[in-house]
């Protein structure tokens, strides 16, 4: 019975032996097939239990970077003084220009989904290559602006300096200058700016790796063949901290630009 | 997509070579384009609009901007629009309940002891 199923093709014969989940591939090597589980009633139910899932996980996501949004809102609204002169400290060219690379590496990935939905490998890749350039970017536009904090002794902790927000005219700036004790404030606004960027860059870095992992796996036609599911859920993984960034760049760069001075 | 495939590919019970039997929307390069676009120019309006004075309208319109920048992602590079209602209530479930979940903890911060830090 065994040698009768090693020819691949008839599609009967295997369905009986091994409905649905595996087939024999033309080395005669026992191939499972992730497309269609036995476990579902229908391919259309295993999708959308994959993407429920998916939206679950993103779910706690938008509750963990919530505690941190929560923590800005309040600090925000206790400290204003200190939050709007440190905001005015970031770079809002390199701010602007990170939001508009991860932008372009989400459309990238947009087309990547597509792709493997049309099965085309080729542009698949290419299309996982182009997001992970761009998320790449992405992060050497941030460290640049974390040496900027650096020079600057805005990081938190023993260098940190407030002489920029209690003497700003000697480093030409043109703001108020803040009693001390509200100039110290200015550091938890840079706790927070590196509590929230951090995590953020620290997601891209965990997608970027999982963008090498599925680039290989593309790359030997795993998601050109009707299975897309892995590239789906990791494209929602990877929208999700886009959005990310679309809240922490208003929130962090631009809100406080305006300001009488 | 059926054009490409042929007929005995097509005849194919458990969907072994032709899971797309599944039915389900792809979304066009074309739409991402405009997406794509969309963003973009949302991007520019966000920083053009931080440097005019609007007093307590411009956080209103940061976030107004973020939140509309973000409902886009979401129906269209996240397919949401495209996907069954259990997973459009997921999403929204998720949304409302973190804005309860913000508005309890700020109303609980706000009737302590508000400005006596």
């Amino acid at each position: 019975m065994a040698n009768s199923i090693t020819s691949t093709g008839h599609a009967d014969h295997l369905e009986k032996l091994m409905p649905h989940e595996s087939i024999i591939n033309e080395e005669g090597e026992h191939v499972v097939l992730p497309q269609h589980r036995h476990h579902f009633e229908t391919v259309e139910q295993q999708r959308e239990a994959g993407s429920f899932g998916m939206w679950l996980f993103l779910l706690t996501e938008i509750m963990f970077f919530g505690g941190l949004f929560f923590a800005y809102l309040l600090y925000r609204n206790w400290y204003y003084p200190a939050f709007a002169v440190a905001s005015n400290q970031l770079n809002v060219p390199e701010g602007a220009a990170n939001t508009a690379i991860l932008i372009t590496s989400g459309f990238f990935m947009a087309l990547g989904v597509w792709a493997a939905e049309v099965r085309k490998k080729k542009l698949l890749v290419g299309m996982l290559i182009l997001t992970t350039v761009f998320g790449v970017a992405f992060l050497g536009v941030k460290a640049d602006e974390y040496h900027e904090k650096y020079e600057k002794h805005h990081i938190p902790g023993a260098s940190y300096s407030t002489a920029m927000f209690t003497n700003p005219a000697a480093y030409g700036i043109n703001e108020q200058p803040l009693a001390p004790d509200m100039a110290q404030h200015t550091e938890i606004f840079f706790f927070l700016y590196f509590a929230m960027t951090g995590m953020h860059a620290f997601h891209m870095i965990i997608g970027i790796v999982l963008l090498f992992w599925l680039t290989w796996r593309a790359h030997r036609g795993e998601f050109s063949s009707g299975y897309v599911a892995p590239i789906e859920n990791f494209g929602l993984y990877w929208h999700f901290v886009d959005i990310v960034w679309l809240f922490l760049f208003p929130l962090l760069y631009l809100i406080n630009r305006h300001l009488p001075k | 997509m059926a054009h490409e495939i042929s007929h005995d590919q097509a005849h194919d019970p458990s969907n072994v070579t032709n899971p797309e039997h599944g039915e389900h929307h792809i979304v066009t390069p074309i739409q991402y384009c405009m997406v794509f676009g969309t963003l973009l120019l949302f991007t520019a309006i966000t920083v053009g609009a931080a440097y005019v004075d609007m007093g307590a309208f411009n956080p209103v319109i940061a976030l107004g901007i973020a939140c509309f920048k973000a409902v886009v992602v979401i129906l269209f590079f996240m397919h949401v629009k495209y996907q069954s209602r259990l997973i459009k209530l997921t999403v929204g479930a998720g949304f409302f309940t973190f804005i309860v979940l913000v508005t309890m903890t700020m109303l609980d911060y706000m009737s302590r002891a508000w400005g006596m830090w």
